[in-house]
């Protein structure tokens, strides 16, 4: 008896199923799945049998959650270890990605980092480090998988930024102007591949209740991330706009925050 | 995420945290820090970053005392790890992490025909907690606990890290972690034997009874036929109660469609006023009157069937601010009088509420040191807390279990006093070398007077 994971290999030779929902069984590929929100959307993925390629540092939490998809319903779970913020070590997460999905319908992005702002404020090491890690590698890997793609002219890539990114605000506009920047990043590729009908999501969460704020006041009032998780997968099978706010108040939260003129809102505490 | 200039480290200095509340709402005490790990290899580092004696795992706080909390002291929330490390197809065999719910099991299994082998009338209660409750069922007296069919669980333990304990390696610390009350240290997993069914649907029968003794000859002449029995029981009508009975077995899959429903939420606590001997004999009398009209035979979810309250989400609410109580004892069938007595004390105070739940245990050996089963008859009663005068009843009711020589169940208790925990638990004290010196729980500290 066997109580691991199972070996998994994808099988390229089944003829592609529908899943419920009607949603075809994909090839989804995401990049830091061991992050709260990418634990729930990989569970949902794998209850409509899709097949994942999972990429996250620690090789020990990858496999356990490859053991608990497959159980889940995922048709085949692969990992890869990798240091995402690393930026040598994409070109070999890309060939592993193409040489065990070369047919992977849609990416997605999860991963990210957090500092103290304060951090940030006094240390300009901490600054490039939150910026390398939300911003330049981010954008970096987004590049490789774009440009097949595009090729390729079909495919779905996401990422997940942040309502942080709408506005620069004094005690947070360090993560907020990488996690922005990513999100013009995102408004550009999605003109630039739109020819190719490639879609490219931008993934705006509000306050999520996962580790990364966990040390936060009222954590206990944010989102449920499972509730995050069935929205962007919403978003993954064509049933909302490219650019997701989870939950979905956050979108008038923020059109709100956005009309807030400058000078009344340099003056604001938070 | 838009953030406020907090710390990111989990703060070195003590500093007041979120509520963390037992199932009862009763009582209210703060804690020191709650620790979320996400993953099973940062528990060891938690075990040895604290102290003696002020940790203590927490699942979905379906504990109704204080088992479940850790007064001034910090608790583990082991709801992040949830993850299930795999499954034999062919054998039923099991294993996850200790936060997954028994309600994300029969999520993922029951389609693939496969049931829990033991379930208690709540689905939203952990693996973890499950373990460590040695909790019962309807099958009890055929199945006996839910640690019995445990096979095999490793234990996050501070001093002598993860021990794997089944029943050649570590049995007797698979024992105590059984009904342990997660003193014994963190499940990382554990391996369940499930059962297979035929599908979700139970061919269920509902008998109303006028008194004790007609429950008990319909649950002696249910037990060689039915898998499932249990009894509701209008306590405020002392010792000649009326009630009805329901007992049932798994059905045929009748190759229907089934869908889970989610059922309202009670939003806040009802005001206190709202629930008084009248209201609550007038939900009896519907409630009663409205079952015993649909006696008979019928095929219905497993959901209804088992878990009726988990389609009212935060049905504890129900009890308004102060929170309530729940009162669940055995006692041995030889001592019936004892029972009546227990009923007519109830009766008598006018406090008592609806579900009143009855069951007759079997004879299945205990699966833990400190498992509360034993043969005999079992009631579980809310009772709205209304300050001295509730706990004043239930130390009544406490004179007459201890004289029958029956027992309390740790898991419903908040208030019981060190004697009778010895009473119902005369052996206690050989658990204690099985306990994680890290570990320490309100409950453990009150009924044993250990610091």
């Amino acid at each position: 008896m066997t109580l691991t994971a199972q070996p998994t290999t994808t099988n390229p030779a089944s003829a592609p199923a529908t899943g419920r929902n009607g949603a075809a069984r994909k090839k989804i590929i995401v990049l830091g799945a061991t992050s709260s929100i990418a634990l729930e959307v990989q569970r949902l993925l794998a209850r409509r049998g899709c097949e994942l390629l999972l990429v996250a540092r620690s090789s020990q939490r990858l496999a356990e959650v490859q053991a608990d998809l497959v159980v889940r319903g995922a048709r085949g779970v692969l990992t890869y270890s990798a240091d995402l913020a690393w930026i040598q070590q994409h070109a070999a997460i890309f060939d592993f990605a193409r040489r065990v999905f070369p047919d992977f319908d849609t990416v997605l992005l999860a991963y990210g980092s957090m500092h103290d702002q304060k951090d940030s404020e006094t240390s300009v090491d901490a600054l490039l480090e939150e910026l390398q890690v939300d911003f330049v590698s981010a954008t970096a890997i987004l590049t490789l998988f774009a440009t097949d793609l595009e090729r390729r002219g079909a495919g779905c890539l996401a990422a997940i930024t942040s309502v942080a990114g709408d506005r620069g605000r004094r005690s947070n506009y360090v993560y907020g102007s990488a996690k922005g920047g990513l999100s013009l990043f995102l408004q550009g590729l999605r003109s630039r591949l739109y020819p190719a009908g490639v879609r490219v999501i931008t993934i705006k969460p509000g306050p999520v209740q996962t580790p990364m704020t966990d040390h936060m006041p009222n954590a206990a009032r944010f989102a449920d991330p499972e509730q995050v998780a069935r929205d962007i997968v919403h978003a993954l099978e064509r049933r909302s706009p490219e650019v997701l706010y989870t939950p979905k108040i956050w979108r008038y939260i923020m059109t709100g925050v956005q009309l807030v003129p400058e000078t009344i809102f340099k003056r604001l505490p938070f | 995420m838009p953030g406020q200039s907090a710390l990111r480290k989990q703060p070195a200095a003590p500093q007041p945290t979120e509520e963390v509340l037992s199932w009862g709402r009763y009582p209210r005490i703060a804690h020191r820090y709650v620790h979320k790990p996400a993953w099973s290899d940062q528990v060891p580092e938690i075990l040895n970053a604290a102290a003696p004696g002020s940790l203590l795992p927490y699942g979905l706080g379906r504990s109704y005392g204080d088992s479940c909390l850790n007064a001034g002291r910090d608790l583990i929330d082991c709801r992040r790890l949830n993850r299930i490390l795999g499954f034999d197809e062919s054998t039923g065999m099991l294993r996850c992490e200790s936060g997954v719910s028994l309600a994300d099991i029969l999520d993922v299994f029951l389609p693939k025909g496969w049931f829990l082998p033991v379930t208690p009338g709540t689905s939203f209660v952990t693996v973890g907690g499950a373990i460590a409750n040695d909790v019962h069922g309807k099958n009890h007296h055929c199945a006996g606990t839910f640690g019995a069919h445990v096979r095999q669980i490793a234990l996050h333990r501070s001093n002598d890290g993860l021990v794997v304990c089944n029943s050649e390696e570590n049995s007797d610390m698979l024992r105590a972690t059984i009904a342990g009350l997660g003193l014994t240290g963190v499940i990382a997993w554990a391996e369940i034997q499930l059962k297979r069914v035929a599908g979700p649907w139970i061919d269920a029968e509902l008998l109303p009874f006028h008194s004790l003794r007609s429950f008990l000859d319909l649950s002696r002449e249910s037990d060689g036929r039915f898998e499932y029995t249990v009894a509701w029981l209008d306590c405020f009508a002392g010792k000649n109660p009326r009630g009805v009975f329901f007992r049932g077995n798994h059905a045929n899959d009748r190759g229907k469609e089934f869908h889970h429903k989610r059922g309202p939420k009670l939003p806040f606590a009802l005001p206190e006023w709202m629930l008084n001997r009248y209201t609550v004999k007038a939900f009896n009398t519907v409630y009663y009157t409205f079952h015993a009209a649909k006696k008979g035979a019928s095929v219905v979810a497993y959901d209804p069937f088992f878990y009726p309250l988990d389609s009212i989400r935060q049905w504890n609410l129900l009890y308004g601010r102060q929170g309530f109580l729940q009162y669940q004892c055995v006692i041995p069938e030889a001592n019936l009088e004892a029972f009546e007595e227990l009923l007519d004390r109830i009766a008598l105070s006018g406090m008592g509420s609806f579900l009143g739940v009855l069951k007759q245990f079997g004879s299945a050996a205990p699966a833990g040191m400190l498992s509360f089963p034993r043969p005999g008859l079992t009631i579980a009663l809310d009772f709205a807390m209304r300050g001295e005068r509730t706990l004043k009843l239930m130390q009544s009711l406490d004179e007459v279990v201890r004289q029958s020589e029956g027992a309390i169940y740790p898991a419903k208790d908040a208030r019981v006093s060190p004697a009778m925990f010895e009473a119902s638990f005369p052996h206690w004290r050989s658990f204690v070398p099985y306990m994680d010196p890290k570990i320490s729980s309100s409950f453990w500290r009150r009924v044993t007077g250990a610091q």
